[in-house]
C-alpha cells in the first residue's frame, strides 16, 4: 500500500530471516553431522570441528546404499512417468470434456487423496505376497501411482482450466479434430503444468516410507528412506550416525535442486491444485 | 466495510449455484447425440479409464479384501489356525488398551499439530505473500521442509535431541534424554510434524490470500480498520474456503503420522500412533487378522472425519466445484 | 460462400431449460446478420449451434442447402472469431493465421501467400513474427479476424468480437469489420449485446429474448416500428421513454398531461379487447423545446411544462432530464429490460429523457416548456407488451412469445 519504507523493509527482512533459519536448521544440522569425523561426532557442536568426506566414501562403497539409491531413483522415476501420463489423460478429460461419470472420478480421486495409506498396507502386503509382487519394483510402483494420481489429476486439472477454453473451440473451428486440438494447441500450453506436476509427484514418491518399509524385505527393492532406518554402519559396533547423515544428505540433494530451480512452479502447482480442488 | 467484505462470499454462493446446473448435465439422457458429442463422451471415458482402473484396483479391492481378512483369525506365524471369527478381532482391538493409547496419541498429535500449523502457516503465508524483500528466498526456504524426505528430517531431529550428539539434547534438562520421556518425546514428534508440514499449510493458505483483492484491503483501511480488523473482517472471510481445504487436507494427513514416530522413538514409551501399531502387528507381528482389523478401523475413522468436514463445510470442500467446463 | 438456414432449431438442456425455442431464420448468401439481445437470450447458443460447438436438440440447420446437424465444426467450413480472440499463445501471429490452412494440409508456399495477403489487408505484416502476448488489443482482434479470413470459409461467425476493446477502438474496428465484410461478401453471423453495433453493422438484425426471436428486420424498421416493449426499449440509445397511461373518454391520461387521441391512436384502440390501461412509448428525439417549434408543427404535438432536472450538453444537441410524478409504467417486458441494464441503457422509470436542439435555452432547475411529437408515440399493451399502434403490414417480424 504505502511506499516501501526502510523500516518496513527491515521488519519484513527480519521475518524472512526467521523463516529461513527455521527452515534450514535441521537440514544444515544433518549436513554438519555428515561431515563430522567419528571422534567429533558426539561433541554436540552445530558446526563440525573437523571436516571429513569419509562418511560419503563409506556409504558409496556399501552395496546397501548404492542399491537403495538405484531403487529409489528407478521406482520414483517410473512411478512419476506413469502417474503423469495417466493423470494428464484424466485431467484433460475432466477439465475439457463432458461425459457421464466425471463427477464419480473426481470424487474417487479425492477419496484416495484422503485415504489412510496404512489401511492399504495389510491387504497389499498379503496380495503382493500371493502374487509375487512383494519386494519388487512393481510392488512399490503400483501403490505410488495410485496415491500420486489424485495429486496429478488435481494439479493438472487446475492447470488445464487456466488454458482458455475458447482455444480448443477455435482449433475445432479452424478444422482440427479433438485429437489435433489436443496435440497442437493444448499440449504445448499444458507442458509447463505437466512438468510441475511431475516434480510434485516425484517428490511424493521419493518421500514415501510406509509402503517402502512394509512392501519390501531385501535390498532388491528397498528405497533409501528404508535403507537409512536399517543402516548399521560398516560393522555391527560402529555408530551409523555419520553414514546415515551422509546418506540423508545425498537423497536431499535432488529436493534442494528442485526447490532452487523450480520454486515458482512448485508454489504455483501446489496452490492452484489444492485450492481449486 | 462489512458490505464490501460480503461481496466475494455472495459471489462464491452464486458460483456454487451456477455449478449446480452443469452437474446434472453429466447425467442427462440424450435422445440424439451428434457425432461430436458421441466422440467427446467416448474420448472422456477412454482417457479416464486407465487412471480410474489403477486407482480403484489398488484401493477399493484391497480395502474390501482387508475387511474380509479382518473377520478371520489369521496369523502368518500360525497359518494352520486360520479361521473365520466374525467380529471377534474388532472386540479384541477395541478392548485393548494399546489401541486406545495409540488412538489418543494420534488424536493428540493431529489436533495440536494442525492447530499450531494453522497459526504458523497463516503467518508464513502472509510473509510469503506480502514480504517486501527476499520473496524468492523466503519461498524457496519454506519449500525445503515440504520437499525433504520425512525420514531425513526425522533423523535430523533425532540426532539433535540425542544426548551427546545433539545440540538440543540439554535444552530441556541437563543430562536428560528427551526422546525417552513420553511427554517430551511426543512434543518432539509434534515439533517435527509441524516443521515438516507448516509450509504446505502455508502454501494452501497463500492461495487463499491471493484471492483477497488489494482494493478490498485498501478500502478497509480507508474505512478506518486496524490491521487486526482487516485480517479478521476482510481477509479471513474471503479466505474461508482455502482455510477449510487446508484444514481438511492437513488433518487427514496428520492422522497418518508414521515416519516421524518410527524414526524418533519407534513407538517406545507409548508414543505409537495407530499407523505404527497397525504396522507392528502386521509386518513385525505378521498377524494379518488383527492388522487388517486396525486398517479397517483407521479407514473408518478417517472416513468419519472426512465426512464430518464435508458436511460441516459443504461446498467449501474440494471437488464439489468440479464439473464446470 | 453459402446461405444458412435455421429450421425450427431448438436447444434444450437436460435440466429442462430451453435456451433456444424453434428458431426459424434464413440468412442469405453474403448477408451480414446480427443476433442481439441481453445476456441469456440464446444468441450465443444459436451461434454455437451454427458453429457445431453445441448440439442441436431438434430442428435442422442447413448450410449451402446441406443438412449439417451431425457434422463436426471442422467439416462445416465456417470460421469463427471469439470474444477472447482465442489466439494460440504459443504460436506467432503468422502461425496463428496459418493454423487452419496447415490443418487443411495446404501447400506451404500457398499458405504463406494467403497469410501474407491477409496480413496485408489487416495491416499486420510487420507483426507476423510476434507472439499474441506482445500485441495490443486491437492488433489481437485483427489477428483473430485474419485467422478467420485466410481460408475463405463459407461463412464467418463472430461472437462479440469487439467487446474486449475500449470504446474508441471499438468504433474504429466496427467500421473495419463492416468494410471487410462488404469486400469479401461472405455470409456473416454476428452476435452482440450492444444495440449500437447491431444497428450500425447489420443488413438485418435479429432481436432475441429468452430463446425466442422477438423481431427480425433491417435496423431502421426495428427502430421505427418495434413490435413490443422489449424491442422498443432495447433498440436505441438513450432508450425510449415509457409512461403509464389510461384511456379516458377522448383523451389519454399520462403523467405529462392529457394527450388528445388522434386518428392513429383511435384506430389502434378501437378493437373490442383494446386495453384501457396502456404504456406510452416515445423516443427522446421526438421532444423539442416548444420555443423552437414552428407554428405549423405545433398542432401535431402536445406541449407541457415541467421543471428541468439536468441538462447535458452534447454539442450537437442537448439531453434534458425531467422527473415524472405519478404511476410508473409496469410490464414484464420492462422488468426484463431493467434486469439487463448492461444491454440497454434504460433510465429509471420516473426519469424522462429528451433530446432537444442545441439552440434550446432550457436550464437546470427552471421550468421548461417542451413539445412532443404525437405522430411518433407508440402505445403498448402492458399485458403482453405488444405494440398496438403498429400498422398492419409494417410488422416485419412477429413476436413469437
Amino acid at each position: 500500500m504505502a511506499v516501501a519504507t526502510t523500516s518496513a523493509k527491515v521488519k519484513w527482512g527480519l521475518l524472512d530471516a526467521v523463516v529461513v533459519v527455521f527452515a534450514l536448521i535441521p537440514v544444515l544440522w544433518i549436513a554438519s553431522l555428515s561431515f563430522k569425523t567419528p571422534a567429533t561426532l558426539t561433541d554436540g557442536n552445530f558446526i563440525p570441528r573437523e571436516w571429513t568426506f569419509e562418511n560419503y566414501k563409506l556409504i558409496f562403497q556399501t552395496d546397501q546404499f548404492v542399491r537403495a539409491l538405484i531403487n529409489s531413483i528407478g521406482i520414483a522415476l517410473i512411478s512419476t512417468l506413469i502417474a503423469v501420463v495417466l493423470g494428464t489423460m484424466a485431467a484433460y478429460a475432466i477439465s475439457r470434456l463432458d461425459f457421464p461419470g466425471k463427477q464419480l472420478l473426481v470424487g474417487v480421486s479425492l477419496l484416495i487423496a484422503m485415504f489412510p495409506q496404512v489401511s492399504l498396507v495389510s491387504p497389499l502386503f498379503n496380495i503382493e505376497r500371493n502374487t509375487g509382487l512383494f519386494d519388487t519394483w512393481p510392488g512399490l510402483i503400483l501403490p505410488y501411482i495410485t496415491f500420486a494420481l489424485p495429486l496429478a489429476i488435481y494439479t493438472l486439472s487446475a492447470f488445464f482450466k487456466q488454458i482458455p477454453w475458447d482455444l480448443e473451440k477455435a482449433a475445432k473451428m479452424d478444422g482440427a479434430t479433438q485429437g489435433e486440438a489436443f496435440r497442437k494447441v493444448i499440449a504445448p500450453l499444458a507442458a509447463p503444468g505437466v512438468f510441475t506436476t511431475a516434480i510434485l509427484v516425484f517428490i511424493f514418491c521419493w518421500n514415501d516410507f510406509l509402503f517402502a518399509i512394509s512392501l519390501t524385505s531385501t535390498e532388491r527393492s528397498r528405497t533409501v528412506p528404508v535403507a537409512l532406518s536399517f543402516f548399521t554402519g560398516a560393522s555391527q559396533f560402529e555408530d551409523p550416525t555419520g553414514a546415515i547423515s551422509a546418506a540423508a544428505v545425498v537423497i536431499t540433494i535432488p529436493i534442494i535442486l528442485f526447490v532452487l530451480f523450480f520454486q515458482k512452479r512448485i508454489v504455483a502447482g501446489l496452490t492452484s491444485g489444492a485450492v481449486k480442488g | 466495510m462489512s458490505v464490501s467484505s460480503t461481496t466475494p462470499a455472495s459471489s462464491a454462493a452464486a458460483d456454487a449455484e451456477q455449478q449446480a446446473i452443469p452437474k446434472q448435465r453429466g447425467r442427462r439422457k440424450r435422445v440424439e447425440l451428434s457425432e461430436g458429442k458421441k466422440q467427446e463422451r467416448k474420448l472422456g471415458w477412454l482417457l479416464c479409464a486407465p487412471a480410474a482402473i489403477v486407482m480403484v484396483a489398488v484401493t477399493a479391492y484391497p480395502i474390501l479384501y482387508s475387511f474380509w481378512l479382518s473377520l478371520q483369525r489369521y496369523d502368518l506365524k500360525f497359518p494352520d489356525e486360520r479361521e473365520f471369527v466374525w467380529f471377534s478381532n474388532y472386540v479384541t482391538v477395541l478392548t485393548n488398551g494399546y489401541w486406545w493409547t495409540a488412538f489418543g496419541v494420534t488424536m493428540l498429535i493431529t489436533v495440536v499439530s494442525v492447530v499450531v500449523e494453522l497459526v504458523l502457516g497463516m503467518g508464513l503465508a502472509i510473509i510469503m505473500h506480502r514480504t517486501l524483500v527476499g520473496r524468492g528466498l523466503v519461498r524457496t526456504s519454506a519449500l525445503i521442509p515440504y520437499g525433504i524426505v520425512t525420514v531425513v528430517a526425522a533423523f535430523s531431529w533425532r540426532y539433535a535431541w540425542t544426548p551427546g550428539t545433539g545440540y538440543l539434547a540439554n535444552l530441556l534438562a541437563p543430562d536428560g534424554a528427551p526422546l525417552t520421556e513420553r511427554a517430551s518425546a511426543l512434543g518432539i514428534i509434534i515439533l517435527a510434524e509441524i516443521w515438516k508440514t507448516t509450509p504446505f499449510m502455508a502454501l494452501l493458505l497463500m492461495a487463499g490470500l491471493a484471492l483477497v483483492p488489494d482494493d478490498l484491503l485498501k478500502a478497509a483501511s480507508m474505512d478506518g480498520a486496524t490491521w487486526w480488523q482487516r485480517f479478521t473482517k476482510v481477509m479471513l472471510p474471503v479466505m474461508k474456503p482455502a482455510i477449510l481445504v487446508a484444514l481438511l487436507f492437513r488433518t487427514l494427513d496428520a492422522l497418518r503420522v508414521f515416519d516421524n514416530i518410527y524414526v524418533l522413538t519407534n513407538g517406545a514409551n507409548e508414543t505409537s500412533s495407530v499407523s505404527m501399531i497397525a504396522y507392528n502387528n502386521l509386518i513385525k507381528g505378521l498377524n494379518l487378522g488383527i492388522g487388517s482389523t486396525m486398517s479397517v478401523l483407521i479407514f473408518l475413522t478417517v472416513a468419519i472425519i472426512a465426512f464430518v468436514f464435508v458436511k460441516l463445510f459443504g461446498t467449501a470442500a474440494p471437488g464439489s466445484d468440479e464439473g464446470k467446463r | 460462400m453459402a446461405d444458412i438456414v435455421l429450421d425450427k432449431v431448438t436447444k434444450k438442456y437436460p435440466d429442462g431449460t430451453t435456451a433456444v425455442h424453434e428458431v426459424d431464420l434464413e440468412i442469405a448468401d453474403g448477408e451480414f446478420i446480427i443476433l442481439v439481445g441481453p445476456s441469456g437470450c440464446g444468441k450465443s447458443t444459436t451461434l454455437n449451434m451454427i458453429a457445431g460447438l453445441e448440439d442441436i436438440s431438434s430442428g435442422e440447420l442447413r448450410i449451402g442447402g446441406q443438412r449439417v446437424n451431425e457434422k463436426q465444426p471442422k467439416d462445416r467450413d465456417i470460421a469463427m472469431v471469439f470474444q477472447s480472440y482465442a489466439l494460440y499463445p504459443n504460436m506467432t501471429v503468422g502461425e496463428n493465421m496459418a493454423f487452419p490452412l496447415r490443418l487443411a494440409k495446404m501447400d506451404k508456399a500457398l499458405i504463406k501467400q494467403k497469410v501474407d495477403e491477409a496480413a496485408r489487408v489487416l495491416e499486420l505484416t510487420e507483426y507476423l513474427d510476434r507472439k499474441p502476448a506482445n500485441l495490443s488489443g486491437g492488433q489481437r482482434q485483427r489477428v483473430a479476424m485474419g485467422r478467420a479470413i485466410v481460408r475463405s470459409p463459407k461463412a464467418f461467425l463472430m461472437d462479440e468480437p469487439l467487446s474486449n476493446l475500449d470504446a474508441k477502438l471499438r468504433v474504429q474496428m466496427r467500421t473495419q469489420v463492416s468494410r471487410l465484410q462488404k469486400q469479401l461478401n461472405t455470409t456473416t453471423v454476428y452476435v452482440t449485446h450492444d444495440q449500437t453495433e447491431a444497428m450500425t453493422l447489420g443488413d438485418r438484425v435479429v432481436v432475441m429474448r429468452g430463446g425466442y426471436i422477438q423481431q427480425l428486420g433491417d435496423p431502421q424498421t426495428l427502430y421505427d416500428n418495434p413490435v413490443n416493449l422489449f424491442v422498443a426499449g432495447f433498440i436505441g440509445s438513450p432508450s425510449m421513454n415509457f409512461l403509464a397511461a389510461t384511456v379516458e373518454e377522448s383523451v389519454l391520461r399520462t403523467p405529462l398531461g392529457d394527450l388528445p387521441l388522434g386518428d392513429r391512436m383511435r384506430s389502434a384502440l378501437s378493437g373490442a379487447d383494446a386495453p384501457r390501461e396502456l404504456i406510452v412509448g416515445i423516443r427522446p428525439e421526438h421532444f423539442e423545446d416548444a420555443a423552437l417549434i414552428e407554428e405549423h408543427q405545433r398542432a401535431k404535438g402536445f406541449e407541457f411544462t415541467m421543471p428541468v432536472d439536468l441538462v447535458e450538453s452534447m454539442g450537437s444537441d442537448k439531453y434534458v432530464y425531467f422527473t415524472v410524478e405519478g404511476e410508473r409504467a409496469a410490464a414484464a417486458d420492462l422488468e426484463d429490460l431493467t434486469a439487463d441494464a448492461g444491454g440497454a441503457d434504460l433510465p429509471p422509470q420516473d426519469n424522462l429523457v429528451t433530446r432537444l436542439s442545441a439552440e434550446s435555452r432550457v436550464r437546470d432547475g427552471v421550468d421548461a416548456r417542451v413539445w412532443m411529437n404525437l405522430d411518433k408515440i407508440h402505445l403498448f399493451d402492458p399485458r403482453n407488451g405488444h405494440n398496438i399502434t403498429l400498422h398492419e403490414g409494417k410488422a416485419a417480424g412477429v413476436s413469437a412469445a
